[in-house]
């Protein structure tokens, strides 16, 4: 086990090291300095970069949130023909490669002569976002106790009232969580922003990239620290707000953000968990064999 | 989704008089997804197949004849030997990532509690961090006047730098790296949810502990190598993230491929034909991956 902690953290411990490292070229120690932070900050295409990504983060969260809302609840309390259908297509942009997405993505923007910016970027990230903030929200959407709502209109309040003042406000934590996952994944995405993005659009990811493809230099090494201490900070925050709360039942996307496609693992995972005995069973069957192999 | 599936068909047989409306409003809610990723996901992708089936233009438009060459193109050797070297890389990964994540998602879940969270913690932290971030990382420790090229002609064990990166090994570890996270974890919370009393009965019934293994522990932690599998084989099989940084222009894989044809060689027909197969393996993996997966929840 240290073994592997040891491979996933040496060559992020380091950059790390190397962000302080007053050589610019050399891989020995020459002594400790902060000016790679220094010139970061003054750097404006970052700054830009990141205010790209921010925008297109908060844009495509917040339209890919109330749309994947209301395809959840949607899929949570109707049943209706080509449900299944449906839901086959919501789980495509989760499991298509990115860079399909991508190419066909810049195809289309060609074909119909929209140019290239940040608004196609939104508009792609949105595209895959819906998915995600679906599946989110309808895990959620299994604690509502819909009687609730039925109780509110008995006393009297209409459909928009009992929205926004009984439904909305309970499941808020889960649409919030919708929100947030559809933001990280936004401002993590490199591929599809890479081939939608126009230029003079770069998104922090892309301006990342292209300084990278440059060669080694001592002030990627230092944005890289700072975009892991972002995520370290994230982490930490995080861990507390989760054990302070812990009677609450929260559902496994909350404990586990986790990035595409791992929905098709939590699925998989909680249905064989409730049926442990009859897998125990299942040892002699021929199926145990397929197990094995995969 | 059993619940799920539960409840709407109780919902459905309690207003089934009313049925016809609540169903209009299911579409009227789906509406904004529908039109959207009918739009922006679903057209993109008739376009890619549409420009696969086209002659190219010597302008690089299409023309509305139909043709298969883009695809009788891709068994040229030359680009063969790309698709053939992308599977193999995939599955090289996925399965290094298998034999390192297994031991120690095991390791991490049979931790005692008060160090489980902190373990934890450091086990996702590489997993939400930036793919690029992480790959670049690989770059400054094997380059030529890197870490290691460094310390080696240092210590007077070489003299000149090593060419470590911009090899398939390199890649091969780039793509290790990048994806041990993803296997780590959906491994970790099988073998978390996993009932220690099940081990004990083996052990009771006269199993050794290796036969418990295999015959209890792997079987039942099975569905989280399932998982595993797919949030790695997929995403390592369509990557060029990793060659284009570590492998340089010596190592191209499909996604190379599909990057080039769309941005420098402006063939976008042939860029689509790989795209479309690229996909077509994929979904029909997949497919063929969860008939398997149901089989076995059957029982």
């Amino acid at each position: 086990m240290a073994l592997i902690f040891f491979f996933l953290y040496f060559p992020i411990g380091v950059l790390v090291v190397f962000s302080f490292n007053a050589s610019r070229i050399n891989a020995t120690w020459q002594g400790f300095t902060l000016d790679w932070y220094r010139q970061l900050f003054h750097d404006f295409a970052i700054w830009a970069a990141t205010s790209n990504s921010l925008i297109v983060g908060v844009a495509s969260a917040a339209i890919s949130t109330v749309i994947g809302t209301m395809a959840a609840f949607a899929l949570h309390r109707y049943s209706f023909r080509g449900k299944a259908a449906f839901e086959s297509l919501l789980q495509l942009p989760i499991v298509i490669p990115e860079i399909v997405m991508g190419v066909s993505l810049l195809a289309f923007f060609v074909l119909i002569e929209m140019p290239l910016g940040l608004h196609t970027v939104t508009i792609a990230h949105v595209a895959f976002n819906i998915s995600f903030v679906t599946v989110v929200v309808r895990a959620r959407l299994y604690a509502f106790d819909f009687t609730l709502e039925e109780a509110a209109m008995d006393l009297g309040a209409n459909r928009w009232q009992t929205f926004f003042k009984v439904t909305l406000p309970l499941i808020a934590p889960g649409v919030a969580a919708g929100f947030l996952i559809a933001l990280t994944l936004s401002l993590d995405d490199f591929i599809i922003a890479f081939f939608t993005a126009g230029p003079g659009a770069n998104t922090l990811p892309m301006q990342v990239y292209s300084m990278m493809r440059f060669g080694v230099t001592p002030k990627v090494n230092a944005l890289s620290t700072l975009m892991l201490a972002v995520v370290i900070l994230i982490g930490v925050v995080g861990q507390f707000i989760f054990r302070g709360r812990k009677e609450t039942p929260v559902p496994e996307e909350e404990i586990h953000p986790v990035p595409r496609g791992f929905e098709v693992y939590a699925k998989a995972g909680s249905d064989r968990a409730r049926v442990p005995v009859g897998a125990v069973g299942a040892r002699s069957s021929p199926d145990a064999q397929h197990l094995q192999l995969g | 989704m059993a619940t799920s599936q539960t409840l709407a068909r109780q919902g459905a047989l309690n207003v089934s008089d009313v049925q016809r409306p609540r169903s209009v409003g299911a579409h009227l809610l789906l509406l904004p997804a529908y039109l959207w990723l009918g739009i922006f996901f679903l057209l993109p992708l008739v376009i890619i197949v549409y420009y696969s089936l086209t002659v190219r233009t010597p302008l690089g438009g299409s023309e509305a004849v139909f043709t298969l060459e883009h695809y009788a193109r891709l068994w040229d050797p030359l680009y063969a030997r790309i698709f053939w070297r992308s599977l193999w890389l995939a599955v090289a990964t996925t399965v290094i990532t298998i034999l390192m994540a297994y031991p120690f998602a095991y390791a991490l879940a049979r931790t005692p509690q008060r160090w489980k969270n902190l373990l934890l913690l450091l086990s996702v932290i590489p997993f939400w961090t930036n793919f690029l971030v992480r790959t670049y990382a690989w770059m400054v420790i094997l380059r030529s006047n890197g870490l290691v090229n460094t310390a080696l002609m240092s210590l007077g064990l070489i003299e000149q730098p090593l060419p470590l990166l911009f090899t398939p090994g390199s890649v091969l570890l780039g793509l290790v790296y990048g994806f041990l996270p993803f296997m780590i974890l959906p491994i970790y919370a099988a073998i978390d949810r996993l009932e220690p009393s099940l081990l004990e009965a083996a052990a009771d019934l006269g199993a050794r502990p290796w036969q418990t293994f295999w015959r209890v522990t792997l079987p039942l932690t099975a569905p989280g190598i399932a998982a595993g599998v797919l949030l790695v084989f997929v995403p390592a099989l369509g990557m060029f993230i990793i060659p284009d940084l570590m492998g340089g222009a010596k190592v191209t894989l499909i996604g190379n491929l599909i990057q080039n044809q769309f941005l420098s060689a402006r063939n976008w027909q042939f860029g689509s034909a790989a795209s479309v197969v690229l996909m077509a393996l994929v979904v029909l993996g997949l497919r063929l991956y969860k008939r398997f997966f149901r089989l076995e929840g059957v029982f």
